[in-house]
């Protein structure tokens, strides 16, 4: 399948009326889409950093650690392919998570934390 | 005497080390903003920016020897890599080839990173503690360039026939410029080689044994793109000496 595409490229003076290329895009097949987990520090637990395209799960990893931990922010990368990813649906919001609201109770705020102990 | 020929020789060497990494890193980054996607356009960029960091290690260390040579010489990093002809650059031809297409970038770097990562190896055994201090640095990071472009040769090697067709072309080009890199170092040469005849296996391609060789090089003896680079990367400090921003 071709798809007709009008590109405007950056610095592009439109000609007429028309203005930009016209260029053919061949339909590509489409490289799956990963979530990517990145654990910062060891002990503290994988935290979803962003997603990213790659055709398995090593090249996966190594778009991960070019993308997602260029400024050390990692230790240690997971990633799956988003296909895998179950979500709630946003329209059982109201029944998953307003009943939540009015119990404070359930917070653990009645305990005294010794300094030491930084992430709870 | 010899102890100044000794110095003479060392310069040389890590004037040879920054040139490679400075040209090299030069060419990978004409690839920013023009990768065949986000991911890969920041993982050549990275590798880019790599290489120019080796480079300006080794620049400042040349630039102090320079100066243990003679007390005048008040050369910077800066006027090594931006105010030097193409004859004085003493890089492997390979490095200063253009880009090509994706695949011939790929394997360039493949060639270029498994030549370092044995000579830099080579390197943690010299009496100079700086350039080891230089080399063990850089290895860290020449092991993923290896592991990242070994991935590519094979996965576009054996890949589609287009891919393939490709990267066999690539290789045709770049292996007469592979001769050069372990010239004067036989002992990486089996080290080297067995490295890409391992990914080569994987990638479907065989290697050719009697391929005639190019060199020059290290004599400063350059092919005609060089020239062409130099200016683009060299231009600003021509044209306006001693700008800064």
């Amino acid at each position: 399948m071709n798809i007709q595409l009008r590109k405007f490229f950056y610095g592009d003076i439109p000609e007429g009326k028309e203005g930009g290329a016209t260029v053919v895009q061949k339909h590509e097949p489409t490289i799956p889409l990963w979530e990517v987990f990145i654990r910062s520090k060891q002990g503290l637990d994988h935290k979803h950093a962003g997603s990213l395209h790659a055709t398995d799960a090593k090249m996966a990893i190594e778009n991960a650690r070019d993308v997602y931990t260029r400024r050390m922010e990692g230790v240690s990368i997971w990633v799956v392919e988003s296909k895998y990813i179950h979500a709630s649906c946003p329209d059982d919001a109201e029944m998953l998570f307003d009943p939540a609201n009015d119990k404070v109770y359930r917070h653990p705020t009645f305990y005294d934390l010794p300094d030491e102990v930084k992430y709870m | 005497m010899e102890q100044s020929n000794n110095l003479q020789e060392q310069i040389e060497m890590v004037m040879h080390l920054a040139d490679n990494s400075l040209i090299m890193g030069h060419r990978l980054s004409e690839w920013t903003g023009h990768g065949p996607a986000l991911e890969q356009d920041i993982a050549l960029t990275n590798i880019a920016l790599d290489l120019i960091g080796q480079a300006r290690l080794f620049y400042q260390h040349a630039a102090h020897l320079l100066q243990m040579q003679d007390d005048k010489n008040c050369l910077t990093e800066d006027d090594l890599a931006y105010l030097r002809d193409a004859p004085e650059f003493k890089n492997f031809l390979l490095v200063e080839l253009p880009n090509n297409d994706w695949g011939n970038t790929i394997l360039k770097t493949f060639f270029f990173s498994c030549w370092q990562y044995f000579y830099y190896k080579s390197l943690l055994n010299s009496a100079d503690e700086q350039l080891v201090a230089i080399a063990e640095k850089s290895l860290k990071e020449i092991a993923y360039h290896v592991r990242w472009s070994s991935e590519w040769v094979i996965r576009l090697g054996d890949g589609t026939p287009e891919s393939h067709d490709k990267m066999q072309h690539a290789v045709w080009r770049l292996w007469p410029y592979t001769g050069e890199l372990t010239a004067d170092k036989p002992e990486l040469l089996e080290c080297w080689r067995q490295k890409v005849i391992e990914v080569f296996t994987e990638a479907t391609f065989s290697t050719e044994e009697k391929a005639y060789m190019h060199k020059g090089g290290k004599q400063g003896i350059h092919t005609e793109h060089l020239g062409y680079l130099l200016a683009e990367m060299q231009f600003l400090q021509r044209a306006y000496p001693g700008c800064t921003w």
